[in-house]
């Protein structure tokens, strides 16, 4: 799993990424209520908004860790959007992602280095 | 000064406490070029007898709707607001409350939100609906936004039913926004028109019913077609009581309703304030402009009422929200829930029967007038008639000989060539009397 | 001797405190517990006698014939409903409600009493305006007053609201642009202090939204300012009073530096009720200011509106103002609903008709009261009351910005809270069972936990002071360790704090006539 500075994480199999938010952004968001994730066939930019999620009184960006073409999105979190509290780096997963550009991966953050670069803030 | 209770002394003693030697050092940021010394160039404070003197004076200027006939519509309509809606709305905890921000504290007007949204979404005939725009009007401007939100398209299609005055608020929001706006021309009945101006870039079509010349229009066909080409419908009524006779908006596959609501609860004020009505279809509620209040539990799980899915509107979304909107029309929803509550289904259903009694009766009153002829073919409390001269002058004459007979169609849409076209109301508040000196006094004058 | 036989104690018997029990009815003495309308099994009355009339035969299809859904309610069980609904509610006309930003000052009576005269308040918006020359004269006169005491040389009366004003205001702007070739200028400056409705209705205006930074004493960073500032800006937002309670001191260079760069000043005026009689906003470069007619100008709030937001523009700004605007003319007032010939780079139109009515009526009469003289006195005990606050409360809170006088409002931050296990949320619903209305919290949103205190002109010394013993006295205890006075706060409001989570999760936005499961916290 690699992860960025924004919080979002990115596990790899094949050429699809599956992205969420960690752990660790979770807990900042508070109780989320809402999650607008992508529309299937979109294609993402590395940067570019993915997906909204909404706390009560926040609503924040998910940007996209990584390029390519959305070819699934969580629909379950309609229904449970908790689902991002409980186990964000597992079942509240928002998207997966078939890579344009792989590459894009060495740059992010290993665990280890993001716990460091937590340890910052 | 009587609304202000520090005493001199209080003055004195509080800037010792801040330790201040005059008033003038809590200013002390404002630039020297920007300090006035003295008063303004106005009048000083005046006694309530001498305030109440001159605006008393100043109403008694204006002719007001009861002091004889007046047949105005076209978008505000008179009726009679029973007096206990004008006791409950000036109760302290209503009328000096805000925004219900801390909603432990607020559930009197919470609940009363909820209650209205209910009464909105019942009338309409729509699953959800908000608590609240400024009016008509700026309420089908956000519903245009709001649908081009949910298409991703950039036009609207206005019929030419829409109120003139309602397709200029549209207008300038949709240029504001890039949002291009097609209006067909005028018409008296031709809300299907908008079908054939469809295509694949609307997102959505708005018309009316009643529309502004009185017409009443079944939209089904117009949802049906805006639906198959993905774009919605947004149906517009000026005059709320009109629900209580006519199959709503949602019966007929509306995807968002906007109605001014001035006629339940609310007096005709010279045009503000009125309260906007706001409905729509549940899946497109996070879309949607203003205030919306939900239910939930308190800590002891008992049922209370709070603002809620507050992460579309501006305070938390910024330049995201759905709408700049914050203070809305608050106190006049009181109003229309009242109002609404006292009339109940049954009360609704008679109410909206004796307007259109009225304006059969004042239809053929008219019809018997040389030289009038009726124009709207199906109508709920008003009607357009064409006269053989111009509608303004003859709106004036008969002012100044005591009846105010409606609305020139050319002081709403000058352009239209529609100058011989008047737009009459009648309401439960016209005497009989009146229709009968309105029409003999309109032949008089077509006599000349 | 004739004997009293009934057995009326007349004195109180010893009273067993700690009894705390739910009642039965769920009522609390006054406090009426009462259900939805919907659940009044009240389907088939009316409050409203109406007499019988034909049905509409000639509307065939188009009638309605399935059920409403509407109950209805008689006389005295409306009266009913309604108050015992009213006295679930906080009022500025019970205690202190010191919402910063909101300018919470009395009502006075006597605007309710005169908006109502039927020559105001039952005069139609399009009868004709021969017959409705004192309510357009008395626009004409409301115009002035505003022009007067802003130094602007025109005023635009229809937005309803402040938030309408603002995108009044901008869309003047866009025009005024557009007409001189620069509606290549698509970015708009506005502080992160500022209120959500700036960058709102900028979007709104298809604008994009770039934030000025803030310096440590809370005004707008200069510098950044000017490095933000370029050919491709339309116009800066700053509120002035600004959202931090300050007054602007480099107002009149930040509307230079704004100027010299071709865009213009729009003023956020939420908060001219500070500098009203005292300041004109048109003597510190000010192109364009919306002024809250419910703030400033004390229409009632009304639980979250009627509002007004009349919009002051600059000479530049004027041409570009939206119909329908009064002119005054040899043989009366005349509102101008359609823009001809020289005025014909009006903008648009705002709305249906020509504003707020009901709104201007009230706020002139409370400018005929207070005058020239009391308009001054009201933005000075506004800011003498904000000040004595500050600095009652300054050695047990933490002033966001502690030095220098603040204007209208203290703004807290909640440092002084650290450590406590109290946060600003905590404390502002402990103050609700001390009897006040909480403070207006988390907002500007560049003070961590800020605490926006606007106590208003219309408070006594005496009032002021119970507020700040009530403040000081949760501050000692806050800082104590009495978490659980806090934690489990309010305790003696109508509920206690609602589960806006669940509301949000699972929104329920209307009764429904099907039985639900009531909801139940996760």
């Amino acid at each position: 799993m690699k992860f960025t500075k924004d919080h979002e994480w990115v596990e790899v199999e094949g050429d699809i990424a599956t992205v969420g938010v960690t752990g660790y952004a979770a807990e900042q968001l508070g109780d989320v209520v809402f999650v607008e994730v992508p529309e299937v066939g979109k294609t993402v930019k590395q940067g570019e908004g993915l997906a909204v999620v909404e706390s009560v009184k926040a609503a924040s960006d998910v940007y996209a860790p990584v390029s390519g073409e959305v070819v699934e999105a969580n629909g379950q979190l309609s229904d449970a959007p908790e689902t991002v509290n409980a186990v964000p780096e597992a079942g509240g997963w928002f998207a997966k992602i078939k890579l344009s550009n792989p590459a894009e991966l060495d740059a992010l953050m290993d665990r280890t280095a993001y716990e460091a670069f937590l340890s910052t803030l | 000064m009587r609304y202000l209770p520090l005493t001199p002394q209080d003055r004195a003693d509080m800037l010792g406490v801040i330790g201040a030697e005059s008033i003038d050092e809590l200013f002390v940021d404002v630039p020297a070029v920007a300090r006035r010394a003295g008063v303004v160039d106005l009048p000083l404070h005046a006694g309530e007898l001498e305030v109440e003197r001159e605006m008393l004076a100043l109403s008694r200027r204006n002719r007001s709707a009861s002091e004889g006939p007046f047949f105005v519509g076209a978008g505000a309509y008179r009726h009679h607001v029973p007096a206990t809606v004008d006791h409950i709305i000036q109760r302290s905890e209503f009328l000096t409350s805000y925004t219900p921000y801390q909603p432990e504290i607020a559930q009197g007007t919470l609940q009363v939100l909820f209650e209205f949204q209910t009464q909105v979404a019942a009338l309409t005939g729509m699953e959800v609906a908000n608590a609240s725009l400024y009016d008509g009007s700026t309420a089908t401007a956000e519903a245009v936004m709001m649908a081009t939100r949910v298409t991703r398209r950039g036009k609207a299609v206005l019929s030419g039913g829409v109120h003139p005055h309602y397709v200029g608020t549209v207008e300038t929001l949709a240029h504001a926004a890039g949002v291009a706006t097609e209006r067909l021309a005028a018409a008296i009945d031709a809300e299907d028109a908008v079908i054939a101006a469809i295509d694949a870039d609307t997102a959505c079509v708005v018309v009316q019913t009643p529309n502004v010349f009185g017409t009443a229009t079944d939209v089904t066909k117009i949802a049906q077609a805006a639906q198959a080409a993905g774009a919605l419908l947004i149906v517009v009524t000026t005059e709320a009581v009109s629900f209580g006779l006519l199959k709503s908006p949602g019966e007929m596959g509306a995807d968002i309703v906007v109605a001014e609501g001035q006629s339940i609860g609310n007096g005709l004020n010279y045009g503000g304030p009125y309260v906007g009505l706001f409905a729509c279809k549940e899946k497109y509620v996070r879309q949607a402009p203003g205030r919306l209040c939900g239910e939930t539990v308190d800590a002891d799980g008992k049922r209370g009422f709070v603002l809620t899915l507050s992460t579309r509107e501006q305070h938390i979304r910024r330049d995201k929200a759905t709408s700049n909107i914050c203070t809305n029309s608050g106190l006049c929803a009181l109003a229309f829930s009242i109002h609404m509550s006292l009339l109940g289904e049954k009360g609704l259903r008679r109410l909206a029967l004796v307007n259109h009694q009225k304006a059969v009766a004042l239809r053929d009153a008219l019809a018997a007038v040389p030289g009038v002829e009726i124009l709207t073919p199906r109508f709920f409390n008003e009607f357009a008639i064409r006269l053989p001269v111009n509608a303004a002058e003859v709106v004036e004459t008969l002012a100044a000989n005591g009846v105010i007979a409606g609305v020139p169609f050319s002081r709403l849409e000058p352009g239209a060539g529609l100058d011989d076209v008047l737009l009459v109301a009648a309401t439960e508040t016209t005497p009989d009397l009146d229709i009968t000196i309105f029409a003999k006094t309109l032949t008089k004058v077509l006599a000349r | 001797m004739s004997m009293n036989t009934v057995g009326r104690p007349t004195r109180p018997e010893v009273a067993v405190n700690d009894y705390i029990h739910p009642t039965l009815t769920g009522a609390r003495g006054l406090l009426q517990d009462e259900a939805l309308i919907f659940e009044l099994d009240c389907w088939d009355k009316t409050g409203v006698d109406l007499p019988d009339a034909p049905p509409a035969d000639d509307l065939g299809d188009l009638v309605r014939t399935a059920p409403i859904g509407l109950p209805g309610l008689s006389e005295p069980e409306a009266v009913r409903h309604y108050v015992r609904l009213s006295q679930k509610n906080h009022a500025i006309d019970l205690a202190l409600y010191p919402l910063g930003s909101c300018t919470m000052k009395h009502n006075p009576r006597l605007n309710e009493k005169v908006a109502r005269l039927p020559g105001f308040a039952d005069i139609h918006p399009l009868q004709p305006q021969s017959t409705v020359q004192g309510a357009i004269e008395l626009m004409d006169r409301l115009a002035h007053w505003l022009k007067t005491l802003t130094g602007m040389p025109a005023v635009a009366l229809s937005p309803k609201a402040g938030a309408h004003g603002e995108l009044c205001g901008l869309l003047a702007i866009r025009a005024a642009h557009e007409a001189a070739g620069n509606g290549h200028r698509k970015t708009v400056l506005a502080p992160t202090s500022a209120h959500g409705t700036n960058p709102a209705t900028a979007a709104f205006c298809g604008y994009t939204v770039v934030e000025i930074a803030q310096t440590d004493d809370g005004r707008v960073d200069l510098a950044d300012l000017e490095s933000k500032l370029g050919d491709h800006v339309a116009a800066i937002m700053v509120t002035n009073p600004n959202t931090c309670g300050l007054f602007e001191r480099d107002v009149v260079e930040i509307a230079r530096l704004t100027h010299a760069a071709g865009a213009y000043f729009y003023c956020d005026g939420a908060n001219f009720n500070a500098i009203v009689g005292r300041v004109r906003p048109g003597d510190l470069g000010v192109d364009a200011m919306h002024i809250n007619l419910h703030k400033t100008f004390s229409t009632p709030h009304g639980g979250g509106g009627p509002g007004a937001g009349p919009v002051v523009l600059s000479a530049a700004l004027a041409p570009f103002a939206p119909t329908p605007w009064v002119v005054s003319r040899d043989f009366g007032f005349k509102l101008v609903e359609e823009a001809e010939g020289p005025a014909a780079q009006a903008f648009g139109r705002m709305s249906a008709f020509h504003g707020q009515m009901g709104m201007f009526v009230r706020a002139y009469a409370y400018m005929l009261s207070h005058g020239a003289d009391g308009l001054r006195q009201v933005a000075e005990d506004a800011v003498l009351n904000a000040n004595y606050i500050k600095a009652r409360l300054s050695d047990l809170m933490s002033p966001a910005f502690p030095n220098g006088p603040c204007m209208h409002e203290a703004l807290f931050d909640d440092a002084w809270l650290e450590g406590t296990g109290v946060t600003t949320l905590d404390f502002a619903k402990a103050m609700i069972d001390e009897g006040f209305h909480p403070m207006t919290m988390y907002f500007p949103l560049v003070v961590h936990g800020a605490m926006l205190i606007e106590p208003t002109e219309t408070e006594s010394k005496q009032e002021l002071d119970r507020f700040i013993t009530a403040l000081r006295a949760l501050a000692g205890a806050a800082k104590g360790g009495e978490v659980d006075r806090f934690k489990g706060a309010p305790y003696h409001a109508p509920l206690k704090r609602l589960d806006e989570t669940l509301a949000a999760r699972k929104p329920r936005l209307r009764w429904k006539p099907v039985a639900v499961a009531p909801l139940a916290a996760e």
